[in-house]
């Protein structure tokens, strides 16, 4: 097999390696502050954190009852049960309607048997992410291809 | 087996577990499709237990093999190989108690995850502490590579580190500030989901570089520009092309715009290497290891495949009407099946054939190859019967349709998809079982000496 050719002078290989280690490390710098800003900074079109408790709980519950296996919120997760972004919203639906589904099952979705604060509380964060924002999005495609979001109830 | 050479039967170990991993995830894969179409099937283990299942047994095959793999390429770069081989069983037997925990958990309906990672969070400072081992393995291992690194191990390297990097901001909505916004909490958990994409795709494609080298016997190729400039391109695409997750969650334009112009990029350039890799190889060499070959130019025409689709699905106003649809799963599954599957297939076998022959030339049996053409046939089905799923269910959902008409709309694709399936399966049972039998003959044959004599 062939190696690394030994003729390659080590002057030059220090320097393709620092070379290489600058352009990653410039990289990985630029990716740092991305990061921040993502993770702590004002990424929303609109302030949407949840301050009802209530919600906040019917978040962990939406996690700890693996809803994301079957549904989808903002068009991300499973796709054995509809997306629940604006369900909350939705003309003839909304929390009484969810309460149904969320007491009794239905032949795609197990009853989880669910303690009446628990079906409260998913709803209130259905609700949350409800105020959140739409989907299917409200979009306008630009001319390069890319799309301009406006709220729904803009 | 092999006598000429020492094996490393850690690094096999982890490809045994990998084939398991491989077969159980397609087997709940099977399960889960069945009960999209038929709901009413094995009620006994539901459908929220049987994705995470499935999903998490594949992830693990991606891990497990690549890990496999790494280890057992390294002794070739570095001297200083054999020390680190007590701390490759710690990650070993932490990994296996791990999933085999993770794996309970998701059989008695125990979640509290997030979506593809769905177990109760603890688990995830075992995972994290096994990947710190790996890191540590390979990094001492490194310290040795005689002269600059060549593309693969850079590629390796950020793999190991960005998996940790974006792993542990995949935990972040742990803290409430974080998960009880909704906005951040869905582009945090898809920015970290991107990059773990990128990273294993790093490992992946870092191995696929090993093997063209070792199948060429040209090292020159993992050390030319063109691979540097495809790593560069690959780990910008980590840290920055993930936004076409969440195009439509309402965020700053910006994060989408600098998403949709990185992401036009890796894939052509990946492409291109092979295809010149492919005519450089020569006749002798391509036929002795025609099998690892095979799978590699498999994932040449896979990765053509799903060029297309990745670059139109990474156009925001395209993307609208694909997002949430089968068309993304036809992606997932193209590029985890088509490409990173047939890769780390090219690599298990090869290293399955050396360490069993070394280097001298071993037909593949005849169920091999059945099951290369099984897969990759039934791998084509599915993903245009997934498309064309996608397209109908895009088409409907855009003219808001109710949701029960639009899931009887696709039923149809949705049944053949499911068969097609069980198509991949058989593939992978005929592939893996020949392999699996070497491989346990391996690992029952007692070592003459001690691993350490590598440094010698």
């Amino acid at each position: 097999m062939a190696r690394h050719d030994p003729r390659h002078s080590a002057a030059s290989s220090d320097f393709s390696t620092g070379f290489k280690r600058a352009v990653i490390g410039l990289v990985f710098l630029a990716f740092a502050g991305y990061t921040l800003w993502i993770d702590a900074g004002p990424i929303g079109l609109k302030k949407t954190a949840v301050a009802d408790p209530l919600a906040a709980d019917g978040k962990l519950l939406y996690q700890k009852y693996n809803c994301q296996a079957c549904h989808q919120i903002y068009g991300l997760g499973g796709y054995m049960g509809p997306d629940l972004t604006n369900e909350y919203s939705q003309p003839g639906k909304g929390p009484a309607y969810m309460s149904v589904f969320l007491k009794n099952g239905t032949d795609r979705m197990p009853n989880f048997h669910l303690a009446p604060h628990d079906v409260s509380a998913l709803i209130a964060y259905l609700g949350s992410v409800d105020a959140s924002g739409a989907y299917p999005a409200n979009a306008r495609t630009t001319w390069y291809g890319s799309i301009e979001l406006r709220h729904p109830r803009q | 087996m092999n006598s000429a050479t020492r094996v490393n039967k850690v690094a096999l170990a982890f490809i045994l577990l990998s084939f398991a991993s491989l077969l159980a995830g397609a087997f709940f894969g099977c399960v889960a499709a069945l009960q999209f179409v038929y709901p009413a099937f094995a009620r006994f283990l539901p459908f929220v237990s049987n994705r995470p299942l499935h999903v998490s047994l594949v992830l693990a095959w991606i891990f497990f093999s690549a890990i496999g793999g790494i280890y057992y390429y390294l002794p070739a770069l570095s001297r200083g190989f054999w020390k680190t081989s007590q701390m490759q069983r710690v990650q070993l037997v932490v990994c296996v108690l791990t999933g085999l925990g993770i794996l309970a958990c998701y059989v008695l309906g125990i979640f509290g995850g997030r979506e593809y990672w769905e177990y109760p969070p603890v688990f995830s400072l075992f995972i994290v502490a096994a990947w710190i081992v790996f890191g540590v393995n390979f990094f001492v291992s490194t310290g040795n590579v005689r002269g600059p690194w060549p593309a693969y191990v850079w590629m390796w390297a950020t793999g190991i580190v960005f998996f940790l990097l974006s792993f542990s901001e995949a935990n972040l909505w742990l803290i409430p500030a974080i998960r009880n916004d909704p906005v951040r909490d869905i582009t945090v958990q898809w920015k970290a989901y991107g990059t773990l994409i990128g990273s294993w795709n790093m490992l992946v494609y870092g191995t696929a570089l090993f093997l063209m080298d070792r199948i060429s016997g040209n090292e020159r190729l993992a050390r030319s520009k063109s691979a540097f400039l495809l790593y560069l391109i690959g780990f910008v695409n980590l840290l920055f092309g993930w936004a076409h997750h969440i195009y439509i969650v309402p965020v700053n334009p910006w994060i989408r715009n600098v998403s949709y112009v990185v992401s036009m990029s890796e894939w052509i350039l990946f492409f291109g290497i092979i295809y010149n890799w492919r005519r450089t190889v020569e006749t002798a060499r391509k036929h002795l290891w025609l099998y690892p070959y095979r799978f590699l130019m498999a994932s040449d025409v896979w990765i053509l495949l799903n060029i297309v689709l990745a670059l139109l699905i990474s156009i925001p106003a395209i993307n609208l009407f694909t997002h949430g649809t089968h068309i993304t799963v036809a992606h997932a599954m193209g590029s985890t099946i088509g490409i990173n599957t047939m890769i780390l297939l090219a690599s298990c076998s090869y290293i399955v054939y050396e360490a069993a022959h070394g280097s001298a030339y071993v037909k593949p049996a005849k169920s091999e190859l059945w099951g290369w053409v099984t897969l990759n046939a039934s791998l084509l089905v599915f993903c245009v019967l997934l498309v064309v799923a996608g397209i109908t269910k895009g088409s409907l959902v855009a003219r808001a349709v109710p949701f029960d008409r639009t899931m009887a709309a696709i039923a149809p694709f949705m049944t053949l998809f499911a068969y097609s399936g069980i198509g991949i399966f058989a593939g992978l049972c005929l592939i893996l079982a020949p392999l699996t039998r070497t491989l346990l003959q391996i690992l029952a044959t007692p070592e003459p000496e001690e691993l350490s004599t590598l440094s010698s």
